[in-house]
């Protein structure tokens, strides 16, 4: 059976919650994806204009460094948000993402929601709040591999 | 509380009539180096003759002579009761002089002490393991155990985290148990290298996503503290109660029979009432900075 745009964004725990026309509103913006292994999914420094939901498959959050070449700081993969730059200005991405599995995802149009999101302010504090949540989750994480708990005891 | 989980945990089990304080004679089978700072000793008693049970998570004291004594946890397999393994980093002097030791030489073992995995309590369960670093090694005897009775366990899955791709310990096993298809094991790691295309990042974060049923399911986490505690609120984000979550602790253990007190845990010692705890029972003083 296919699953409808709608049924899978509802479906979604990042959605929980949310009331039903909003999420009619939130799979108007959205499109289903895919990409093979290695792909660019965006580029660092390239207009955020979508972000996505992980469906099935890996990305790498990767940054490019002189000498070093493109490091992994992250891995995203089933059930996971991929990109917040969408969110804020300057929409460009901080970072860019690679697939290191084929990957199946829903892409949302970042502008199209901003602009609901500004017509409808209690559609745009209920996406912040999941989106704090998201981001604050990653914080969490970030700052956990920054301690480099596994590293001989100091 | 499921009653049941009343009996996860046993007293020590140090050899019958012996005395605890009293080490026993192991010659050094073999030394294999896991990673840059990590190796594993495996041990069989000088008289060949007797044999050796511990459960899954129990420690030895293992004491290098002219050095001195360390505890470290049984990493071997609880059915071979012929030899016993150890794995350890190096970080003082007993761990560097023990690294130096060679096929022939002898230790002094005293053990096996200590609280064990609920690997019986969580027979008709999922069993979800989470673990970081050299966490993996004494849950390792859990996962033997598991697999060697995996018709009794529901979902096996394990959660490892290593600082890069070249930390990961026992590579090469944990490769070929997640060829079978009956456990689901996941590795991270903090850094990834060059070459690497697995995942990134904390171990704690795949908690929220893996595939077990949290009304009918037992955790068992090791690794550092800092890692645990970010590992039960995961659990308890996910809806697994207190009790079912068995955290294995670590302080400084020196006599390992609860007489000197150096690891000493709020009202109870590591070495005697642990190293494995039932979460809920440490739940008050579980990271507070002056216990």
């Amino acid at each position: 059976m296919i699953q409808t745009l709608e049924g899978i964004v509802s479906e979604h725990a990042f959605f929980k919650g949310l009331d039903e026309r909003y999420i009619k509103l939130v799979a108007g913006c959205a499109k289903n994806v895919r990409f093979d292994e290695g792909q660019i999914v965006f580029r660092e420094g390239d207009a955020a204009d979508q972000f996505y939901f992980i469906r099935e498959g890996l990305v790498a959050v990767e940054l490019m460094i002189p000498q070093r070449g493109f490091t992994t700081l992250q891995t995203v993969g089933e059930g996971d948000v991929l990109g917040w730059s969408w969110l804020m200005p300057p929409y460009r991405w901080r970072f860019g993402a690679r697939t290191l599995q084929p990957t199946r995802a829903l892409a949302f149009d970042g502008k199209c929601l901003r602009n609901k999101c500004e017509e409808d302010h209690d559609l745009g504090y209920e996406l912040l709040k999941r989106f704090t949540f998201v981001v604050t989750e990653r914080l969490e994480a970030t700052r956990l591999q920054l301690l480099d708990l596994y590293g001989a005891p100091a | 509380m499921a009653p049941q989980l009343e009996n996860s945990i046993a007293t020590s089990a140090t050899r019958a009539g012996a005395d605890p304080m009293l080490p026993a004679l192991y010659c050094i089978e073999r030394l294999r180096h896991e990673t840059d700072d990590t190796f594993t000793i495996e041990l069989a008693p000088t008289n060949g003759s007797s044999e050796f049970s511990f459960l899954p998570g129990q420690f030895n004291m293992i004491y290098v002579f002219g050095v001195g004594e360390v505890p470290i946890s049984i990493s071997s397999d609880p059915q071979n009761s012929k030899t016993i393994q150890h794995t350890t980093r190096i970080v003082g002097a007993v761990t560097r002089g023990m690294g130096h030791l060679k096929r022939g030489d002898t230790v002094g073992v005293r053990g096996p002490f200590g609280t064990h995995w609920p690997v019986e309590d969580a027979e008709g369960r999922d069993v979800i393991i989470v673990t970081g670093g050299i966490g993996l090694a004494p849950l390792r005897p859990a996962l033997y155990h598991l697999m060697a009775h995996r018709e009794k366990y529901h979902k096996i899955v394990l959660l490892y985290g290593a600082r890069t791709p070249e930390d990961i310990l026992y590579r090469r096993e944990l490769e070929r148990w997640r060829s079978k298809f009956d456990l689901e094991i996941q590795v991270t790691v903090d850094r990834g290298t060059r070459g690497w295309r697995g995942n990134v990042g904390v171990v704690t974060t795949m908690i929220g996503r893996s595939p077990f049923d949290p009304s009918n399911a037992i955790a068992m986490a090791c690794g550092p503290e800092v890692m645990m505690r970010f590992a039960v609120m995961e659990f308890e984000r996910r809806g697994l109660p207190l009790q079912n979550i068995f955290l294995s602790m670590e302080r400084n253990m020196k006599c390992a029979i609860g007489f000197c007190g150096h690891c000493q845990y709020g009202p109870t010692f590591i070495c005697k009432d642990g190293p494995v705890f039932r979460f809920d029972r440490i739940e008050p003083i579980f990271g507070k900075a002056e216990i």
